[in-house]
C-alpha cells in the first residue's frame, strides 16, 4: 500500500519523459524543441528524487533546464530559423536512420518481452544513499578529486572555446 | 505491490535514448540534432542513478555529474560551432554543410 503512489509517479514521470522526448524531436519549430525538452528534463529531474538522488535533481534543474537549456534559447535567437522551419525537416538519410534505430527498439522489445526476470542485478553490499547530498560531496571531493579537477578544466577549456568559436574576427 | 524494479529505469532509459538516436539521424536541422544528443545523454543519467540506488552506492551519482559536464561542454563547443557555421554558410541544415563531402 505504501508503495502504490511512489509506482504511480514513477510511471507518470516515464510517461511524461517519453512523450517529451517524442515531442521534442518531431517539433517543426527549434523554439518549441527547446521548450519541450525543458518538460523532459524536468521529468528525468523529478525521477532523480524518486531515485534517492536529490543532490542530482537540483543540478538537473539548475544546469540543464537554467543552463543549456538557456544556451539553446540564446543560440536560437541568433541564428536565423524562419527558412530551415519552413524546408524540408527529415534529412535524405532517414530510412538508414529509422533502420538503425529499429533495431534498438528490437533490442528493447526483445528485452521487455524477456521481463525483469531475465536480469540479476548485483545485489548491494549493504549502504545508504542519506544524507545525499553530503555523501556526494565526499565522493566528489574525496575519491575522484583527480577527475574532478579535470572536468573542471575541461569546462574551462570548452568555455574558451566557444568564445574563440562564436568570435566574429580573431585579431 | 513491491518497488519499481531496476529493470524498469533500464527500459525507460533505453526508450529515451532510442528517441535521441531517432532524433540525431533523421532531422536536418543542426540544434534539434544537438537537442537529441541531450536526450541521449539524460537516457545514460538515468541508467547511472538507477543502478546507483540498486547497489545503494553514491558513485553512480556521482558519474552522472561528471556526463551532466561533459553535456554542458559539448553544448557550449556544439553551439559555438554552430554559429560560426552559420556566419559563413547562412545555413543550419546539416546536409547543406557537405564541404568536404567526397
Amino acid at each position: 500500500m505504501q508503495t502504490v503512489l511512489p509506482n504511480a509517479f514513477f510511471y507518470i514521470l516515464a510517461g511524461v519523459i517519453l512523450g517529451g522526448g517524442v515531442i521534442t524531436i518531431t517539433r517543426r519549430n527549434a523554439v518549441h524543441a527547446a521548450i519541450w525538452l525543458v518538460v523532459t528534463l524536468l521529468g528525468v529531474a523529478g525521477l532523480y528524487l524518486h531515485l534517492n538522488a536529490e543532490f542530482l535533481a537540483a543540478v538537473q534543474v539548475l544546469v540543464y533546464i537554467g543552463g543549456i537549456t538557456v544556451l539553446f534559447l540564446f543560440v536560437i535567437m541568433l541564428v536565423n530559423l524562419e527558412e530551415a522551419a519552413s524546408e524540408r525537416q527529415y534529412s535524405g538519410q532517414w530510412p538508414l536512420g529509422i533502420t538503425c534505430a529499429a533495431l534498438l527498439l528490437i533490442e528493447l522489445g526483445y528485452f521487455i518481452y524477456k521481463g525483469q526476470e531475465a536480469f540479476y542485478f548485483a545485489e548491494s553490499f549493504g549502504g545508504t544513499l542519506q544524507p545525499n547530498t553530503e555523501l556526494v560531496a565526499l565522493a566528489l571531493y574525496r575519491d575522484y578529486l583527480l577527475p574532478f579537477e579535470i572536468a573542471s578544466l575541461l569546462l574551462l577549456v570548452a568555455m574558451v572555446g566557444a568564445v574563440v568559436l562564436a568570435k566574429k574576427d580573431l585579431e | 505491490m513491491p518497488p519499481v524494479p531496476t529493470a524498469h529505469y533500464v527500459f525507460l532509459s533505453a526508450a529515451l535514448f532510442t528517441i535521441g538516436v531517432i532524433g540525431v539521424l533523421t532531422r536536418r536541422n543542426v540544434i534539434i540534432i544537438l537537442i537529441s544528443i541531450e536526450l541521449m545523454l539524460n537516457a545514460v543519467n538515468i541508467n547511472l542513478v538507477a543502478f546507483s540506488n540498486q547497489l545503494l552506492s553514491v558513485n553512480g551519482q556521482v558519474f552522472a555529474i561528471f556526463v551532466i559536464v561533459d553535456a554542458a561542454a559539448e553544448a557550449a563547443v556544439g553551439l559555438g560551432i554552430l554559429i560560426a557555421l552559420f556566419r559563413n554558410k547562412e545555413t543550419v541544415q546539416a546536409d547543406e554543410m557537405n564541404l568536404m563531402k567526397w
